[in-house]
């Protein structure tokens, strides 16, 4: 069960440093990280939860549109964008949350929720490519710019999030395909969460472990106990390493299979009491990242009661600002032409003028009424 | 081109599958972030010889051969203009594209929006396109009017040589997707005066093939051969045609269209793609639009039928030729 953080040969030997309890395992060693990263690792996750409780929260009242819920999977997504250096890039799915939040939250993430694209310009700014709502349809993109990456001669690898659900894609096959036969500095991060939307990971395929696919395409693959921060932070660690400056005979990509569970429904117009029981949620959260983080920090002596609810507090009255910030955001409809072509066609140049009279003789608030 | 100004300009007669080639060696050459991928590009120089010794002058690295699946050619090609690379990706017939339909319409169409200007996708997808050469199921597609559909992305169909090696450039140098469908039926059937040094043709422009006064024949591509061997047969019975022959489908030459229509008051639409929810409607449309009050008889299309395209045995009587585009234009001028 512990394999000690290296990358294993067999892809069922799943990694984990801490056990469900958040004590270090018997054999395992803890990845080499200052404590202060540590504590900020923990942080972040109180954050991510904190956040995604509020957002769930926004979207009941009408203030924000459909929003996937990330509780139970911030500690694969934290733990894996502390591996990379700032200049990596990310891509992700849309349920990554986490990623984000290392990279640092501001009040423009929250717009994409809002409907504005200005969320994922601002995602540029962090070295995170544009969140992608079509499934596995940025694999082949990451292994795109890693390639190019190669190409140019820059140092920079690519973190590539998804979901089980995505290895079913054709796309998870030609990305992962040809990133081994071009040998690309990509990293193909699955957060195996159980379910895509309702469908059980066993019925999305018959391979034993997501992980094992691997072979298939003549790279690395390894599974992790994807609720165990310090079991993905060294794992990745080391497929950064080895993307970046590969010893003899090794790949640059790895596929790297996050073991996790999504405590929560799939997105906010979801109900997953129609396709799994409580008592399996329950088991799950048995697991969660954040008690067995803070289980591991106490121990070091790095938490207690107070700070924690310090932490919590910070989180909270953070969460509270980037909200108020994000709604005052007011979005200018000419946007709509904007970025269509890089200089705007014949017909889009007569549309952005039928568009700003129509505007000027009806008015806003007629051309928005309802039905 | 100013160096050549006052010296005879160094030229060669090429063919237009030899204008493809010759256009991606000269933007290669002026641009190191160019680079050329899809199946048998490399070595094989391409299935049509489009890439033929591109690999000897530009290593693999920049002539990549890759693995055969065309949504991975173009996802990848997505993530490599991302990040600042222009490759120009090659799907060897039309018919294969749809794989990659996914690619090309979810994300490089839509990658300049999605992150408001901060992510582009210079890339362009080169196919083949059309039928005539006694080719195997799914290699004689013409389906100009899905991408045409598609906000975000150009679409571009050149019909000589010269016309063929000046767009592919404006294509290769656009900051936008574009989508460079070949005729293939014409490839090799003439040699045009090709100059030596790029240049290029600019996108969205029409060019008149022929002026006239009777009525307008708009089409593009490997029917513009059989449209203006129309327009001369019909030249001899007193009907004058002009024919337009528009090379870039989006944007469309608008102001050309509706200039023409405006002197002749009549015209014919020539595509061989299917006539229902093709082109011809969008065009006919504009003229609606733009300039019904000229308008004289009512618009013909001569196209290829709404069947599935057929077996080779058949496709001459599926494909518009000279005598079926007479037809239909007689049938327009003397309405």
């Amino acid at each position: 069960m512990t394999n000690q953080g290296s990358l294993g040969d067999d892809a069922s030997d799943r990694v984990q440093v801490l056990d469900d309890a958040g004590h270090v395992l018997e054999g395992a060693s803890v990845p080499d990280l200052p404590d202060e990263q540590l504590v900020e690792m923990y942080r972040q996750l109180w954050l991510a939860r904190h956040f995604d409780e509020r957002m769930i929260s926004l979207q009941r009242q009408g203030r924000i549109g459909t929003y996937p819920s990330l509780a139970g999977q911030e500690g694969a997504q934290i733990a894996s964008t502390h591996a990379m250096a700032d200049e990596d890039w990310i891509s992700f799915q849309y349920r990554e949350h986490g990623a984000v939040i290392v990279r640092g939250l501001e009040p423009e993430y929250l717009l994409y929720w809002m409907g504005h694209e200005r969320g994922n310009e601002w995602l540029a700014e962090k070295n995170v490519f544009p969140l992608n709502i079509s499934i596995a349809g940025h694999l082949p993109h990451a292994t795109g710019m890693a390639w190019a990456a190669k190409l140019k001669g820059d140092d920079r690898i690519v973190t590539c999030h998804f979901g089980d659900g995505s290895t079913s894609e054709g796309d998870f096959h030609e990305a992962l395909n040809f990133a081994g036969v071009f040998d690309v500095p990509a990293i193909f991060f699955c957060n195996n969460n159980q379910y895509a939307i309702s469908h059980p990971r066993e019925r999305q395929t018959a391979s034993p472990t997501i992980a094992g696919k691997a072979d298939a395409y003549g790279i690395d693959g390894i599974q992790v106990d994807g609720m165990d921060p310090l079991a993905v932070y060294e794992v990745t660690r080391q497929a950064v390493r080895k993307a970046r400056d590969p010893a003899d005979e090794q790949c640059r990509p790895t596929l790297i299979e996050a073991v996790m569970y999504r405590f929560g429904a799939h997105t906010t117009a979801d109900d997953p009491s129609v396709y799994r029981d409580d008592e399996e949620v329950e088991e799950w959260k048995e697991r969660d990242p954040i008690p067995r983080m803070e289980t591991f920090l106490r121990q070091r002596g790095l938490l207690d009661d107070e700070r924690i609810d310090a932490i919590q507090e910070a989180a909270r009255e953070r969460v509270a600002d980037l909200i108020d910030a994000a709604e005052e955001f007011e979005p200018d409809p000419g946007q709509l032409f904007a970025n269509a072509y890089e200089s705007d066609t014949p017909r889009i140049r007569e549309q952005r003028e039928a568009f700003r009279a129509l505007r000027e003789r009806h008015g806003d608030e007629a051309l928005l009424e309802d039905e | 081109m100013s160096q050549a100004t006052d010296t005879e300009t160094e030229a060669q007669d090429l063919t237009l599958v030899q204008a493809v080639r010759d256009g991606l060696y000269g933007e290669m050459q002026r641009d190191d972030d160019v680079l050329v991928m899809g199946e048998d590009v490399g070595e094989n120089g391409g299935v049509f010889r489009a890439t033929q010794g591109l690999i000897e002058e530009f290593g693999d690295d920049r002539v990549i051969d890759t693995p055969l699946a065309e949504s991975g050619i173009v996802g990848t090609a997505v993530g490599m203009a991302a990040y600042g690379l222009r490759p120009v990706t090659e799907i060897q017939f039309m018919g294969f594209i749809y794989p990659a339909f996914d690619q090309i319409v979810s994300h490089a169409a839509r990658l300049r929006t999605r992150s408001r200007g901060r992510f582009t996708c210079p890339l362009v997808v080169r196919a083949p396109y059309g039928g005539g050469i006694r080719a195997p199921e799914h290699h004689s597609e013409s389906k100009e009017a899905f991408f045409v559909h598609e906000a975000g992305l150009k679409v571009v169909i050149p019909s000589t040589p010269y016309d063929t090696k000046g767009l592919l450039a404006s294509a290769i140098r656009d900051p936008d997707p574009v989508i460079f469908l070949e005729p293939k039926l014409i490839y090799r059937a003439f040699r045009e005066e090709v100059p030596d040094e790029p240049y290029t043709v600019p996108l969205g422009e029409a060019a008149v093939r022929r002026e006239g006064t009777d009525v307008s024949v708009f089409t593009w591509g490997a029917m513009t051969r059989p449209t203006m061997e129309a327009a001369e047969n019909l030249a001899e019975e007193g009907i004058d045609c002009e024919v337009v022959d528009l090379r870039t489908l989006s944007p469309m030459d608008e102001a050309a269209i509706v200039e023409s229509f405006k002197k002749t008051g009549r015209a014919v639409v020539v595509h061989e793609a299917p006539k229902t929810g093709g082109l011809a409607g969008e065009i006919i449309a504009t003229i609606q639009e733009d300039v019904l009050l000229y308008q004289e008889a009512p618009i013909n299309r001569v196209t290829g039928f709404d069947t599935p395209y057929p077996l080779y045995a058949l496709e001459d009587y599926y494909l518009p030729e000279a005598a079926r585009i007479e037809d239909g234009i007689r049938e327009t001028v003397e309405f």
